[in-house]
């Protein structure tokens, strides 16, 4: 089977992020991006299955600048067989981006598409969900666990609650959840071969699909801060000021 | 404005989070339907009615939305949806698994994780791990949005709304439920909790997490947990507080052992009180806490449960 892996190019998740002073974003320049950490776990879980000889080919698809091209070059390095990149310098919402990925999976065929449950910029957790509408495909969110069992795959998901196991009828869309894997290091050599595995690019207007924006952004703004608080020296202390001052407990 | 809201329950009862999603959509109208979708959910809708705000109960029963598969209630909710302007459901691990799935098949984009309601169609959510807060006003026909609970008070009862049957039965059939693995528990629930206790990688191991017990037991506190006591296989993952498992905000939150990562914050900080007991002077949760205590939480610990 083949299992296309879309992936999102993000501010590196170790960095405190700066709102811009005239509030209309986040700051990006010059700052340090990364291969999502939700999207690293996803790449990963398809190249195992593929190493398991289950899946036959391993796609990963990324949407942006020129840029973006780094983070599938880093999927390759993990072990996927070869690129695709829509190129676009739109800012995009989830929606277009399953848009998009739609046109591709129409192309593509895969069986599975495995993506992260969230990007931890937008942090909106949509994207899987709402490319298993588009197509109308069956949806594993939260995944901690995938197995293929012939024209199934069953997916144990993390809920509120505690795991929850479904079994899907294939093709599927899949979201990863942290505990899915661990993801591994690119190995040097790995990483002179993805340089010649092969990238498409696309551009987005191409895809003829609708990608204006459905709301606007108004402001982008630093939250609240905490003040400050206090070192206690002794349980005793902060017992009483949980009782008599923050009134608490 | 008609708003649907789509309850979270468990069959029996509603789940603490559908108040809350109630009490931020009183913000946009008054006109609220609240569905209950499920298999045997009539006691969860008789307790729907009961919430004031609430102008009707839909009650869809029928065995295809046992477990709310997402393919299911998707389905639904796009049928009932269409003469609404607002869909709202709470940003839990169900809610925020079948909404987008609603909106895309409604052709409209979805706002995750509302923290306030400015307007009919302007809404604040936090992004980058709520490090930065985004205000968006939206221009879709129908507003999608999952609302974080811990952001909202809970709408209060004492209502008799009227309730409806649904009889729309759709099983999508391309997904079904296997099984299911809970975390049992007497404490309250994480999410609706007025005091957590949450412990992380300086627990050490997960036998120490009992040292937390009796401290929750006399404070009626919930326990919780950082994803690196999580990881290492200390606690179930559904105890995570962070960016990535639960968000909350209770009065008094106790980090025991937590460094203080971003993501970690991210699920906590808009908690009223914050104390953290850690060794490590240094630690970042100290820059957040309101009382910090720099000390070997295993001798902390059983000092603390002794003078409660």
């Amino acid at each position: 089977m083949k299992i296309l892996v879309p992936v999102k190019r993000v501010i590196d998740y170790n960095v405190k992020i700066r709102v811009k002073a005239d509030q209309s974003d986040v700051e990006l320049n010059n700052v340090k991006m990364a291969l999502n950490p939700f999207c690293e776990i996803a790449v990963e879980e398809a190249v195992r299955l593929k190493e398991a000889g289950i899946a036959t080919e391993v796609i990963v698809v990324s949407i942006g600048s020129n840029l973006v091209q780094e983070q599938i070059r880093t999927a390759l390095a993990l072990g996927a067989d070869r690129g695709i990149h829509i190129n676009t310098d739109q800012k995009l919402d989830s929606i277009h981006v399953a848009r998009l990925l739609k046109k591709v999976i129409e192309t593509e065929q895969p069986s599975l598409t495995i993506l992260g449950k969230q990007s931890i910029d937008a942090d909106n957790n949509q994207t899987a969900q709402m490319l298993a509408a588009m197509t109308n495909y069956s949806q594993g969110t939260f995944a901690s666990k995938v197995t293929v069992e012939a024209d199934k795959v069953l997916v144990t998901r993390e809920i509120d609650a505690g795991l929850q196991t479904i079994a899907l009828t294939l093709p599927a869309i899949i979201s990863t959840d942290l505990r899915l894997n661990e993801p591994r290091y690119a190995s040097l050599p790995n990483i002179m071969k993805a340089k010649r595995k092969p990238i498409d690019t696309v551009e987005a207007s191409s895809f003829e699909v609708d990608l204006s924006p459905s709301f606007e952004l108004i402001s982008v703004s630093a939250p609240a801060q905490r003040t400050g608080g206090v070192k206690l020296a002794s349980v005793a202390e902060l017992v009483e000021k949980l009782k008599n001052e923050a009134k608490v407990i | 404005m008609a708003i649907l809201i789509i309850a979270e329950h468990n069959e029996q009862g509603l789940k603490a989070e559908t108040y809350k999603v109630v009490q931020a959509a009183s913000a946009i109208g008054s006109d609220i339907t609240l569905l209950v979708a499920g298999e045997n959910c009539t006691e969860a809708a008789k307790e729907a009615a009961t919430i004031q705000g609430v102008s009707k109960v839909l009650q869809a029963d029928n065995a295809a939305y046992a477990h709310q598969l997402a393919e299911n209630i998707a389905a639904l909710v796009v049928e009932l949806g269409k003469d609404y302007q607002h869909i709202l459901t709470a940003a839990t691990t169900t809610g925020k698994n079948f909404l987008p799935r609603v909106a895309a098949l409604l052709d409209v984009a979805q706002i995750s994780d509302v923290i306030e309601i400015e307007s009919a169609d302007t809404f604040v959510r936090p992004i980058y791990a709520g490090n930065a807060i985004a205000t968006v006003q939206s221009s879709d026909s129908i507003k999608v949005l999952t609302v974080r609970p811990a952001a909202f008070a809970a709408a209060e009862t004492g209502n008799s709304a009227p309730i409806e049957m649904v009889s729309i039965a759709t099983d999508v059939g391309v997904s079904t439920f296997i099984s299911e693995e809970l975390t049992k528990s007497e404490r309250p629930e994480l999410t609706a909790a007025r005091i957590v206790i949450s412990g992380g990688r300086g627990m050490q191991n997960g036998e120490n997490f009992s040292l937390l017990n009796g401290i929750a037991d006399k404070l009626g506190a919930a326990i919780g947990a950082s994803r690196a006591a999580v990881d290492a296989g200390f606690v179930p993952n559904d105890m995570q507080v962070g960016q990535t498992g639960k968000i909350v905000a209770p009065d008094l939150y106790i980090a025991v052992g937590i460094s203080g990562a971003i993501q970690h914050l991210a699920g906590m900080k808009d908690s009223k009180v914050i104390v953290a007991i850690n060794k490590d002077a240094e630690a970042p949760i100290f820059q957040i806490a309101d009382y910090g205590l720099v000390a070997d939480l295993f001798t902390v610990l059983p000092e603390l449960e002794q003078l409660l």
